[in-house]
C-alpha cells in the first residue's frame, strides 16, 4: 500500500551525524565565549567531523549523487529536506572555518593570517552555532512530514527526541574528548538532553496509537529498549561520576552517544516497518472514516487517541 | 457458452459491456470462472464437455413450457416438415440414430430425409457449405402446420429432448436445478416479438467430439426463440485469432476452395459432374448459383487458358480422396509418408494436440520450412524438444533440414483481416520490416517464380496446372524485392469483368460462361466501384446504426446474416424496437436498415411457380435463402455427419458415465489408436481410477496462443511468467497441493509440471453422488522464449469430430501429483507405469458403440 | 494539525502553480466495474514510456504478477479474489505467497503489502483488507451470496495537494499547464522524499537508474493532443481520460447508475475534493471499500501536518538553545570543584 523508504542505513546514521555535528557546534561556541579552549577545540573538529560524515552520508544516499547541487537550485518551505539543505549551507562553512582555525599548527598561530582566520572562524563559528538549534532538530520534520505512519504519527513528540539526542551525543562527546574540569557545560548539557529525551521518548510510546505496535517490536524494540537503558546510564554516570573521574566521563559520554545513535536508527527502522504491513495505515484512516460517518469529525491524521 | 471473451477477445467484449451498460444481462456458462464470469451478471459451472446436455435442457424447457416464439418457428424453420418414416431416434436405439454402421462408425443419413423429398447420399465434405443436395427441397417436402403431426419436426424434437430435464441437466452437467432454471428464465424471457438474445460461443465449444453439434444445440434454442436473423440475436463464433474468419472464407482447408465450395474428389471427371455432386434439380437457394462462382474461380486461376472448351480447367484442380487434415498428416509424417512440411503463422510443436506426436513427426521429416516472426519451438524442437530429455530425438542423428524464413509482421505489411463478423478491414503498413523479414506475398510470389522456372519446360501433366496458372497481379520491386499488391490481390478476388476490365459490383454479377473471373465469390463488392471498400472508415458519429460504411461485410456489405427473419410473415418488422428490414409495398422491394438478405423484389406472400428452382423457387416466407428448403433447421437431415439432432454423448475421455444413454461417446468420433496417442478408456469400457480429474486447457490474455508472439517480448512475458495450474482449495487438500509450489499434471499421453495456483475460481462440481474435480492450465509454454514452460498440449490425444475433423483438445482426464515431474527415462517410466495401472493400450478408448446392453455395463433401463 | 473549517483548495492548480491560461485540468476516471483486467493499459504504458521489464517471476496474487505500482510498472491492474462463502481459512496460501512476494523485487521496492511476521495479531482478514497471495480471501464473504473477483487498474492519483512534489527538494516534480504532477528526469538527484511523501505508495526510486518514476500522464502524448497511452488502449473504456469536469459529472452519474442498479457498495475514490489530498487528478469507481483492492481509505497529504510539524520543531529546537545556553550559564555560575 505504502512504499517502503528508499533510505537506507546512511540517513539513520545521518540523523545520528547532523545532531551531533549541531550539539557540539553550540558547546564550541559556548566553550568559545567562555574560553573553555580544549572543549572549543573538540567540539569544533568533533563538529566538523560529523558535518563531513553527515554530508558524505547524505549524498551516499542519493540515487544520483553527481546530481546533489541539485538541491541548491530552489528553496522549497514546503520541503524539509530543502529546508534541512539550506540549513546545513548556512551551519557549516562557519563549523568548516572555526575547525581549519583550530588545526593551524601552534608556531603559525600568531602569524597575521591565522589571527585573520581566527576572528573570522570566530565570528562564522558563532553564526553556525545560532543556526544549529535548527540543524539539530529539523529531521523530526523531514522524518515527519512523509506518509510513513511510523514517523507521521510521533510528529509531535518526535523533534525533541531528537533535539535531547543530539543534546545528550554532543554532551557526551564533550565529556569523551575535553578534560572534566572544563567539561562541566558539556555535562549540563548532556543531563539535560538525556532527561529530555527520555522523557519525550517514553511520551511518544505512550501517545502512539497501533503504530506502537513495530515502535514495540523486533529489532527496533530492542535498539530502543537499549538506547533508553544507554541513555539513562549515560545520564546516572553524568551526573555521579564524570566530575571525578575522567573515565568515568569517558564512559558515561560513550554510552550517551551509542544510546543517541541507537534511537535514531530505532525510529528510522520503525518508520521503515510500519509501511511494510498496510494496517498501520488503513486502521488509523478507517477509523477516521467512520468516526467522520458518525459525524465526529475530528480533523486529525492518523487516529491518535484524544487530541 | 464455451468462450471466455473478455480473456481471449477483450477487444470485441467491449461491444458486451456496451450492452451491458444499457441494460443487458450477461450469463457466462463455463467450467471455470474467468475475468468474463466476473463481469457477468451471473455465472454457471458447467462440466466441461457437457453443453449439449445443458442447451437440450433450454429446448426441454422452452418446448415443455410452450415458450417458443410460435409464429416465428412455424414459418421460418423446418418445425412443420415431416420426417421420413424409416428415421429412428436416440431414444429408440439408446443413443444412437438410424442409419449407423458400426463397421465405418458412420452414418448413412438417407433415414433421416424429409418426407417427400430425397438427399444426395455423399461423402463427408463433399459438398462444402451447402451440404448435401435435397431434390424435392422446392415444393416436394410433406408439412403439417399445426405442428401437431407425430412425424414432424417439431414433434421430433420435443421427444428427442424429452429426457434433458432440469434434474437430469443436474445429473449430466453439475448445474443445479435452480440456477438451470434461471438461465431459463432468463434467455426465455429476453427472447420473441420485442426482445433478442445473443449467444456467444468460441472454441470451448468446437474443440470437442461434437463440436459442430454443440453449435447445432445453440442454433436450435436460437431459432425456437426467434434470435436469428434479428437485431440483437444471433449466435457469435467468435474466432481463434484476427483473420482466422479469413483463412476459412478463402481457406487454408484441404477440403474446401474459396466461398466453401467443396474441392473436387477423385473421380469427379468433370465440371458437370462436381456441380451435379453440389446442386439438386428442385431445391431452392443461391447454391444453385455455384456454377458461376466456380466458373469465375476457374477463370481467376487459369485466366486465358480456362475456356469453355476445357471445362475452364476444372481438370487442373487438385483431387482430394478423404481426410488430408493437419492431423492425419501429422500422422503421416511420423509413419514416414511425407518428406517435407510448410508451417507459416503456427507453431504446432506447442499449439496443436498431442505435442510430443507432432515433434516426431517434425523429426522424421526432409525437409521443414518454418516462417515466423521469432525463432519458434516448430523450428527449434530438434534441439529443445522434451524428447530430446528422453532420448527420443537426437539432435545429432535428427535429419529433418530446417529452414527458418523470418516474416514480417501484421503491422509490417498492407493487407485485410476479415473478423468474427464477416467484416473484412483493410490496414496500411505501420512500419517497414526489418532486415530479412518478408511478407507472406512476398514469399509466395518468389517461391511461385522460382517454381515457374523449374517447371517451364517441363512435359510432365502433373505440372500443366502450374504451368497454366495466371500469376499476374500487380507487382512492386523488381527482381528478389518483387512482390504483388496487395491491394490488387484484393481486387481479384473481388472479380473483374473481362469484358470490360472493371471490377464486378456483387456475386450477382458472376456468370458461368467465363465472362467474369473472381478470387471468392463471397467477397465479390470488396472492391465495387474499384474501390477498395474494406479500407472505409467513416465513424459512427457520421453514420447510421449499421455504419454500413466502415469496412464492408461479406456478403454484398449485409451486416446481419438471414435479415429477411427479423420482419414477419407479411414483411413488417416483428416489432419497433427490433426492426432491421422490412417490406415496402409502395417501392416493390425490401429495404430497411441493412442490405436486405433475400430477393430484393420478391414480395412477403410469394408463391413460386411450380418447377421453380434455386432463388426463384424462394418463398416470400423463406429467409435462409441458402438452404436447400429456405428453412432454418431445427433438424438436419444432412450436412451434419453425426446425426439430424445433437445428442448429448459424453467426451471421448470422461471420468463419467453418460447418464442418459447406453451410448458412451459420440459414435462417429474420428479415433486414431496409435501407440503415440494412448487414450485413457471411458466407462463402461474402464473406470475413473488413474486418471479421475477432468482437465481443460485454454489461453490467458496476457499471452498469444502458442506464445510465438507473446513469450519473447518482456513486456508480455511478465505479465505471466510461468505456467500454473488452477486447482479448486477442495482438490488441493485432496492431493496435497500447495499454492505456487510444483505441481504435475498427468494424462494418458504425458506429464507437464507448473505452479500451483490455488482458486475459489476453481470448484468441484457435485453430480448424481460423484464429485467431478475439474483442473485447468493456459497452453502457451514451451522450451524457447523469455519465459518457458512445459507444453500442456502434450497432454492432450488426437481424437476428432467427424464433421469438420476438429480436435477434442477442450476436455480429458487426467490426475494431478505434488512436486516436479521426474525427468528423462524417469519420465518414460512414470508414463508407462501409469498406463499399465489404468489398463490403456494403443487401442484402448477406440469401441465406439456402447449403446445396448453389454457384458461390462448393467442392463439400463428404456423409458 | 488539519484545520476541518479550512475551505477546500481551488481545483484548478495550473492556475496556483502560477499558469497564467492554462488549458482545463485533465485526468483519468477508472471505472473498475467495466475492468476486464486485460492489462493493455499496463502494457500500452510500458511500450510508450519505454519502461523496463519488472521481473518475470509468478506472484501467485491471483492473475497479478505486477504486484504493486512502482518505478517500472506506472499502471498496474490489481486483481482481488472474494473468496465464496463457507471455504475454509486461506492460510496456508498465504503463508505460501508470502515469502515469495517479500523476496520478489519491484522497481526498487520490495512488494510492501505483506503482513509483517512480527504482528503479534493478524487482524487483516478482519479488516477488510487485501492479503496477499489470493487478495480479496476472507472479505465480507458473509455480505456476499458467491465469489466475486474485482479488477482495478490503479495509477498515480495526480492529487491537487500532491505529497511527492511538495517534498521534492530540487523542484524535479513540478506542477504541469495540465494539473499533473511529472517528474523531470534530468532534474531529479533520487534523494528519495517523493517516495515517503506519496500516501498511496505509488512512485518509486528506479534501481540502476537512481531517479524518481511515476506516471506522467502522458505528458508528451498530452503536449501533442494525444490521450495517454493507457486510456487509448483500453478495450472497455474502464480508463477514460479528459478534464477533470467532465469526468467529475461522468462518474457522478455512474455511481447514481450503479446505485440504481442495486450496486450498493459502488463508490468513487478521489472525487471529493474536501478529502485529505484536495481530491484526485485520477478518480476512480470501486465496487468496495478502497483498503479491498490496496488503496489506503482516506490519506491525508503530509504537508498539511507542516504547521504543526514545524511549531514543534521551533519549540524543540528553542528547547535546544536554552539548554545549550543554559549549560554555558549555569556552569559560569555553579561550583565545579
Amino acid at each position: 500500500m505504502l512504499k517502503a523508504p528508499v533510505w537506507e542505513w546512511k540517513i539513520a546514521a545521518y540523523l545520528f551525524t547532523g545532531g551531533l555535528a549541531a550539539g557540539t557546534a553550540v558547546l564550541a561556541a559556548g566553550a568559545d565565549l567562555t574560553r573553555a579552549p580544549h572543549l572549543r577545540r573538540s567540539c569544533w573538529l568533533g563538529s566538523f567531523g560529523a558535518l563531513l560524515a553527515s554530508v558524505v552520508l547524505l549524498v551516499g544516499d542519493l540515487g544520483r549523487p553527481e546530481r546533489f547541487h541539485h538541491m541548491l537550485r530552489v528553496a522549497k518551505p514546503t520541503s524539509p529536506m530543502s529546508v534541512g539543505t539550506w540549513l546545513l549551507s548556512a551551519f557549516g562553512p562557519g563549523v568548516g572555518a572555526a575547525a581549519v582555525s583550530e588545526l593551524v599548527p601552534a608556531r603559525w598561530r600568531s602569524t597575521w593570517p591565522a589571527r585573520l582566520l581566527r576572528g573570522l572562524a570566530r565570528a562564522l563559528g558563532l553564526a553556525s552555532a545560532a543556526t544549529a538549534p535548527g540543524v539539530g532538530t529539523y529531521t523530526a520534520a523531514l522524518l515527519s512530514q512523509t506518509a510513513v505512519p511510523g514517523w507521521a504519527e510521533v510528529r509531535e513528540e518526535l523533534p525533541f527526541v531528537f533535539a535531547g539526542s543530539a543534546a545528550a551525543a554532543s554532551g557526551g562527546f564533550g565529556m569523551l574528548t575535553a578534560p572534566p574540569a572544563e567539561a562541566r557545560p558539556a555535562r549540563v548539557f548532556a543531563a539535560v538532553g538525556a532527561s529530555g529525551e527520555l522523557l519525550a521518548s517514553r511520551l511518544m510510546e505512550h501517545r502512539m496509537g497501533l503504530v506502537r505496535e513495530v515502535y514495540e517490536h523486533g529489532p527496533v524494540a530492542r535498539r530502543r529498549r537499549a538506547s533508553e537503558v544507554l541513555t539513562a546510564a549515560g545520564l546516572a554516570g553524568t551526573v555521579l561520576l564524570a566530575r571525578r573521574s575522567r573515565a568515568g566521563a569517558a564512559a558515561s559520554g560513550i554510552a550517551l552517544l551509542t544510546g543517541s545513535a541507537l534511537q535514531r536508527f530505532g525510529v528510522f527502522e520503525a518508520g521503515v516497518e510500519s509501511t511494510r504491513d498496510p494496517r498501520y495505515t488503513v486502521v488509523p484512516q478507517r477509523e477516521r472514516l467512520d468516526a467522520a460517518a458518525r459525524g465526529t469529525l475530528d480533523g486529525h491524521q492518523g487516529g491518535r487517541p484524544g487530541r | 457458452m464455451g468462450s471466455n471473451m473478455a480473456e481471449a477477445h477483450p477487444v470485441a467484449f467491449q461491444w458486451v459491456m456496451e450492452a451491458k451498460k444499457n441494460g443487458a444481462r450477461v450469463v457466462h456458462v463455463d467450467p471455470r470462472f474467468t475475468r468474463t464470469s466476473a463481469l457477468a451478471d451471473s455465472y454457471v459451472r458447467i462440466r466441461a464437455g457437457t453443453d449439449i446436455a445443458f442447451l437440450g435442457g433450454v429446448v426441454h424447457h422452452v418446448l415443455s413450457n410452450d415458450l417458443d416464439f410460435r409464429e416465428y418457428v412455424a414459418a421460418y424453420t423446418n418445425a412443420a416438415f415431416l420426417v421420413n418414416e424409416g428415421f429412428a431416434d436416440t431414444e429408440d436405439l439408446d443413443g444412437l440414430f438410424s442409419g449407423y454402421d458400426p463397421a465405418t462408425g458412420s452414418y448413412a443419413s438417407t433415414t433421416w430425409d424429409y418426407e417427400g423429398a430425397r438427399q444426395r447420399a455423399t461423402a463427408p465434405m463433399e459438398t462444402g457449405m451447402g451440404g448435401p443436395p435435397i431434390e424435392g427441397a422446392a415444393g416436394g417436402i410433406a408439412q403439417d402446420p399445426t405442428l401437431e403431426d407425430p412425424r414432424c419436426v417439431f414433434q421430433v424434437l420435443k421427444r428427442h429432448f424429452s429426457r434433458y430435464t432440469p434434474e437430469m441437466v443436474e445429473r449430466v452437467c453439475g448445474v443445479p436445478r435452480e440456477e438451470f432454471l434461471q438461465v431459463c428464465r432468463a434467455w426465455t424471457a429476453n427472447s420473441g416479438r420485442e426482445r433478442t438474445s445473443a449467444l456467444v460461443y468460441s472454441v470451448g465449444w468446437t474443440q470437442h467430439t461434437v463440436g459442430a453439434q454443440n453449435i447445432r444445440a445453440g442454433a436450435i434454442v436460437q431459432l425456437l426463440l426467434g434470435n436469428i436473423g434479428r437485431p440483437g440475436g444471433g449466435i457469435y463464433a467468435l474466432r481463434g485469432h484476427a483473420n482466422i474468419q479469413g483463412s476459412t472464407d478463402i481457406p487454408t482447408l484441404f477440403d474446401l476452395l474459396p466461398g466453401y465450395l467443396p474441392m473436387p474428389r477423385a473421380g469427379q471427371a468433370d465440371l458437370a459432374a462436381y456441380l451435379d455432386r453440389l446442386r439438386a434439380r428442385t431445391q431452392k437457394g443461391y447454391w444453385e448459383e455455384a456454377d458461376a462462382y466456380l466458373v469465375s474461380l476457374l477463370k481467376e486461376y487459369f485466366g486465358e487458358a480456362a475456356t469453355a472448351d476445357n471445362d475452364f480447367g476444372f481438370d487442373w484442380l487438385p483431387r482430394i480422396d478423404g481426410d488430408h487434415g493437419t492431423y492425419r498428416t501429422t500422422m503421416d509424417m511420423v509413419d514416414g509418408r511425407v518428406s517435407g512440411y510448410l508451417v507459416m503463422g503456427q507453431n504446432p510443436a506447442v499449439g496443436s494436440a498431442n505435442g510430443r506426436l507432432q515433434r516426431l513427426a517434425l523429426a522424421n521429416l526432409d525437409w521443414l520450412v518454418v516462417r515466423d516472426l521469432t525463432m519458434i519451438e516448430t523450428a527449434s524442437f530438434w534441439q529443445d524438444a522434451p524428447e530430446v530429455e528422453t532420448g527420443e530425438i537426437a539432435p545429432e542423428r535428427c535429419r529433418t533440414e530446417v529452414f527458418f524464413l523470418p516474416a514480417a509482421s501484421h503491422v509490417e505489411k498492407a493487407g485485410s483481416f476479415t473478423q468474427t463478423q464477416r467484416m473484412v478491414q483493410w490496414r496500411e503498413k505501420a512500419a517497414e520490416p526489418v532486415g530479412d523479414q518478408r511478407s507472406d506475398l512476398w514469399f509466395f510470389h518468389q517461391l511461385w517464380r522460382r517454381i515457374r522456372e523449374r517447371v517451364a519446360d517441363s512435359t510432365d501433366p502433373r505440372d500443366e496446372p502450374l504451368q497454366r496458372l495466371a500469376w499476374d497481379y500487380r507487382t512492386e520491386g523488381t527482381g528478389d524485392d518483387e512482390e504483388p499488391d496487395p491491394e490488387d490481390v484484393l481486387r481479384r478476388i473481388n472479380g473483374v469483368d473481362l469484358t470490360t476490365g472493371r471490377t464486378v459490383d456483387g456475386f450477382t454479377d458472376l456468370r458461368a460462361d467465363g465472362t467474369t473471373a473472381c478470387g471468392c465469390w463471397q467477397y465479390s463488392g470488396v472492391y465495387a466501384d474499384e474501390v477498395n471498400q474494406a479500407a472505409r472508415r467513416k465513424p459512427h458519429d457520421q453514420q447510421g446504426p449499421y455504419d454500413p460504411e466502415w469496412g464492408w461485410t461479406w456478403p454484398a456489405n449485409r451486416r446481419l446474416l438471414y435479415n429477411r427473419a427479423s420482419a414477419d410473415l407479411d414483411g413488417r418488422p416483428w416489432s419497433e424496437r427490433k426492426k432491421l428490414v422490412w417490406w415496402d409495398p409502395d417501392q416493390g422491394r425490401w429495404t430497411g436498415h441493412d442490405v436486405p438478405d433475400f430477393p430484393p423484389t420478391t414480395p412477403p406472400g410469394h408463391e413460386p411457380p411450380a418447377g421453380a428452382r434455386g432463388p426463384a423457387a424462394l418463398r416470400g416466407d423463406d429467409p435462409f435463402i441458402m438452404q436447400a428448403d429456405g428453412k432454418g433447421w431445427l433438424f438436419a437431415p444432412t450436412g451434419v455427419v453425426d446425426g439430424p439432432l445433437p445428442t448429448h454423448y459424453e467426451p471421448h475421455e470422461s471420468p463419467v458415465r453418460n447418464p442418459l444413454y447406453g451410448q458412451q461417446g459420440n459414435p462417429t468420433r474420428r479415433v486414431y489408436p496409435r501407440p503415440e496417442n494412448p487414450y485413457d478408456p471411458s466407462p463402461p469400457e474402464g473406470d475413473p481410477g488413474v486418471f479421475p480429474f477432468v482437465l481443460t486447457a485454454a489461453r490467458l490474455t496476457e499471452h498469444h496462443t502458442a506464445g510465438g508472439m507473446s513469450r519473447q517480448l518482456p513486456h508480455l512475458a511478465e505479465l505471466q511468467p510461468e505456467l500454473f495450474v488452477e486447482v479448486s482449495p477442495e482438490l488441493a487438500r485432496l492431493r496435497g497441493l500447495t499454492h505456487l509450489w510444483w505441481a504435475h499434471v498427468v494424462t494418458a499421453r504425458a506429464a507437464v509440471e507448473a505452479r500451483v495456483h490455488v482458486t475459489d475460481r476453481m470448484a468441484p462440481l457435485q453430480l448424481d453422488g460423484q464429485v467431478v474435480h475439474q483442473v485447468w492450465l493456459p497452453y502457451h509454454w514451451g522450451p524457447t522464449g523469455l519465459v518457458t514452460g512445459d507444453v500442456v498440449n502434450d497432454l492432450l490425444g488426437i481424437v476428432a469430430d467427424a464433421n469438420v475433423l476438429i480436435q477434442e483438445s477442450k476436455v480429458a482426464t487426467c490426475d494431478v501429483l505434488r512436486g516436479r515431474r521426474p525427468r528423462g527415462a524417469e519420465l518414460t517410466a512414470l508414463l508407462a507405469r501409469l498406463r499399465t495401472r489404468a489398463g490403456i493400450t494403443a487401442t484402448t478408448g477406440t469401441t465406439l458403440v456402447t449403446a445396448g446392453p453389454s457384458p461390462t455395463d448393467p442392463p439400463r433401463e428404456t423409458p | 494539525m488539519t484545520d476541518p473549517d479550512r475551505p477546500p483548495p481551488p481545483l484548478d492548480v495550473a492556475r496556483r502553480a502560477g499558469y497564467d491560461e492554462p488549458p482545463p485540468r485533465v485526468g483519468f476516471f477508472t471505472d473498475t466495474s467495466v475492468c476486464i483486467g486485460c492489462k493493455a493499459c499496463e502494457v500500452a504504458c510500458k511500450e510508450w514510456n519505454a519502461l523496463p521489464e519488472d521481473g518475470l517471476d509468478l506472484l501467485g496474487m491471483s492473475m497479478d504478477n505486477t504486484g504493486m505500482l512502482g518505478a517500472n510498472s506506472w499502471r498496474h491492474v490489481a486483481f482481488v479474489e472474494q473468496r465464496r462463502p463457507g471455504t475454509g481459512g486461506p492460510d496456508e496460501q498465504t503463508a505460501a505467497v508470502e515469502p515469495r512476494l517479500r523476496a520478489a523485487p519491484r522497481g526498487g521496492s520490495e512488494l510492501g503489502t505483506t503482513p509483517l511476521p512480527t504482528s503479534p495479531k493478524r487482524a487483516v482478514a478482519d479488516l477488510g483488507m487485501p492479503t496477499v497471495g489470493r487478495p480479496g480471501d476472507g472479505t465480507g464473504a458473509e455480505t456476499r451470496t458467491d465469489f466475486r473477483w474485482l479488477m482495478e487498474s490503479d495509477v498515480c492519483k495526480h492529487c491537487t495537494e500532491a505529497g511527492c512534489l511538495d517534498v521534492c527538494p530540487t523542484g524535479a516534480l513540478f506542477r504541469t499547464e495540465f494539473g499533473t504532477v511529472v517528474v523531470q528526469q534530468d532534474i531529479c538527484d533520487g534523494c528519495g522524499y517523493c517516495v515517503s511523501g506519496c500516501p498511496y505508495g505509488v512512485i518509486d526510486r528506479r534501481p540502476h537508474d537512481g531517479r524518481a518514476q511515476k506516471c506522467t500522464l502522458c505528458y508528451d502524448r498530452l503536449k501533442g493532443g494525444l490521450t495517454p497511452a493507457c486510456a487509448k488502449a483500453c478495450p472497455t473504456e474502464s480508463i477514460q481520460f479528459g478534464p477533470l469536469d467532465v469526468l467529475r459529472e461522468r462518474a457522478d452519474r455512474r455511481l447514481a447508475e450503479l446505485h440504481g442498479q442495486g450496486v450498493a457498495e459502488a463508490q468513487l475514490y478521489g472525487r471529493d475534493p474536501d478529502d485529505g489530498v484536495g481530491g484526485h487528478g485520477s478518480m476512480f469507481l470501486l465496487l468496495d471499500r478502497p483498503e479491498v483492492y490496496g488503496l489506503p481509505p482516506a490519506p491525508v497529504v503530509p504537508t498539511r501536518s507542516a504547521p504543526q510539524i514545524w511549531r514543534r520543531v521551533g519549540a524543540a529546537a528553542a528547547a535546544f538553545a536554552l539548554a545549550g545556553i543554559g549549560a554555558f550559564v549555569s556552569s559560569a555560575f555553579g561550583d565545579d570543584r
